[in-house]
């Protein structure tokens, strides 16, 4: 089926298969790697991009279902080289260790921060429940979202 | 993980929708897709052709002309944040915030959630409370079925092969309080038990109760008896124990249960997340 999406602002089309995942279309067929696949059960969020603004787990979702939509990605974030505020700060207050799940947990933070600009620390851990981290403990990924917030930034 | 193959259509109307449901058996409805591609993935289920119906317009939006009327496409999400939700049936944005994640609730709709019927789903236990009606349309016509009779058994519900759930609706009912309150799966989010209750009041009376239970059994369903108990009461220890002791004979025969969460203690956590609800309800 043919699809046109528009990718991190450029629109790209594609022939694919009506069952194709919207991750597998991300990382295969367009080399965006950056999106990881942690469960593949829509558990873990590490597949998370935005699709027209909302946070989405991407192996929940058909290629098809895109159509049309605007997806970012977390190749999307930084603009001309400056990290996004959210990146700089997980890389500020160390908030990842193997960085499996950092991709996902920003892509599901910047979308709670436009929810929400001034979460408190229970949002921010209730705005995660749906992505998983292995390493951290979560205790810098709360901290580094908070930081964002406090900044006023997203 | 891929879903075995399948086509794909997107139809802009109900009508069409319903054309499609006629000319292909065995095809599928996709609305967000976070029960059916889940499934679909693991080869839990199939479907030669899924007719993708997020982007038909009009079933995605809420209503207040006296009853509540929510869209079968209305996410989680948009019921959570909806202020006439609030207004008048408040369990049900607490319970539809409460569902799985951020992620789930912005894509998963009510329509797909009580299509399929999972009974660790949190949306029906709230709307069987409220008596609320699911607007259905098909072939023949448009019916509407009342959300007690309409859960049937494990992920069994009254709906033909070719309908279509258009929405839900809320009748207005009179009342003082609400609540939806849940014990969570701790990995899964989904409720083990999940408890709504809707209280009417008459000074320091209780005048009027529903009682609804889900999570911890086949479907989601009223207990009379929990009601009865606390018809009438002034709402102290006495009448909540009464009414959990009511409420666990009442759902005796329905339990469901596993490894982590047997039959026996969902039931008795259904006597313990009553309490709470009714306490949550400002009784
Ligand atoms: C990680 C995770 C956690 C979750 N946690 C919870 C939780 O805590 N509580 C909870 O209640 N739910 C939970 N869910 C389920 C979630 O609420 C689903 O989104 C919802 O049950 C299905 O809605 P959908 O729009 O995604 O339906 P789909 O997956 O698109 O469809 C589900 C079924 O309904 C049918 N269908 C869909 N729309 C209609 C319609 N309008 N008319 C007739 N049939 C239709 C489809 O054909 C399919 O059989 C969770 C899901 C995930 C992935
Ligand atoms: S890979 Fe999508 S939720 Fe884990
Ligand atoms: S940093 Fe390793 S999984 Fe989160």
């Amino acid at each position: 089926m043919k699809i046109s999406v528009n990718v991190n602002g450029c629109t790209r089309e594609s022939d694919v298969e009506a069952r194709t995942l919207l991750v597998n279309y991300l990382r295969d067929e367009l080399g965006l790697t950056g999106t990881k696949i942690g469960c593949d059960t829509s558990q873990c969020g590490a597949c998370t991009v935005h699709m027209d603004g909302k946070a989405l787990k991407s192996c929940t979702c058909l290629a098809v279902q895109a159509d049309g939509c605007d997806v970012t990605t977390i190749e999307g974030l930084a603009q001309n080289g400056d990290l996004h505020p959210m990146q700089q700060s997980f890389w500020d207050n160390h908030g990842l260790q193997c960085g499996f799940c950092t991709p996902g947990m920003i892509m599901a933070t910047t979308a709670l921060l436009t929810d929400n600009p001034n979460p408190d620390e229970d949002e921010i851990r209730h705005g995660l429940e749906g992505n998983l981290c292995r390493c951290t403990g979560y205790h810098n990924i709360v901290k580094a979202v908070a930081a964002v917030a406090q900044a006023g930034g997203d | 993980m891929w879903p075995a193959e399948f086509d794909y259509a997107r139809p802009s109307s109900v009508a069409e929708a319903l054309q499609l449901l006629a000319d292909n058996e065995d095809a599928k409805l996709l609305a967000g897709g976070h029960s059916l591609l889940p499934a679909m993935k693991l080869r839990l289920n199939e479907a030669p052709l899924l007719i993708d119906i997020s982007r038909i317009e009009g079933l995605g939006s809420i209503s207040n002309n006296g009853s509540l009327t929510i869209g079968a496409l209305c996410t989680h999400a948009d019921i959570a944040a909806s202020a006439d939700v609030q207004a008048s049936c408040n369990a049900l944005a607490t319970a539809t915030g409460m569902v799985g994640d951020q992620q789930v609730r912005n894509w998963g709709t009510l329509g797909g959630n009580v299509a399929h019927a999972d009974p660790a789903s949190d949306p029906p236990t709230v709307l069987v409370a409220f008596n609320a009606n699911i607007n259905i349309e098909g072939a023949s016509g448009s019916r509407s079925v009342a959300a007690s009779d309409f859960f049937m058994d494990l992920f069994t519900v009254d709906l033909e092969p070719g309908e279509i759930i258009t929405s839900i609706e809320i009748p207005a009912h009179a009342h003082d309080g609400s609540a939806y309150v849940k014990m969570p799966h701790p990995a899964s989010r989904y409720a083990v038990v999940g408890i709504c209750v809707v209280l009417q009041r008459d000074g320091g009376r209780c005048s009027g109760a529903h009682v609804a239970v889900g999570g911890a059994t086949v479907r989601a369903m009223r207990s009379p008896g929990a009601e009865a108990a606390l018809r009438g009461s002034a709402l102290d220890d006495a009448a909540l124990d009464a009414a959990a002791a009511a409420l666990k004979e009442d759902i005796a025969n329905d339990l469901i249960g596993d490894m982590s969460f047997p039959e026996a203690y969902r039931q008795e956590m259904a006597g313990v997340y009553l309490k709470r609800a009714v306490r949550a309800a400002g009784g």
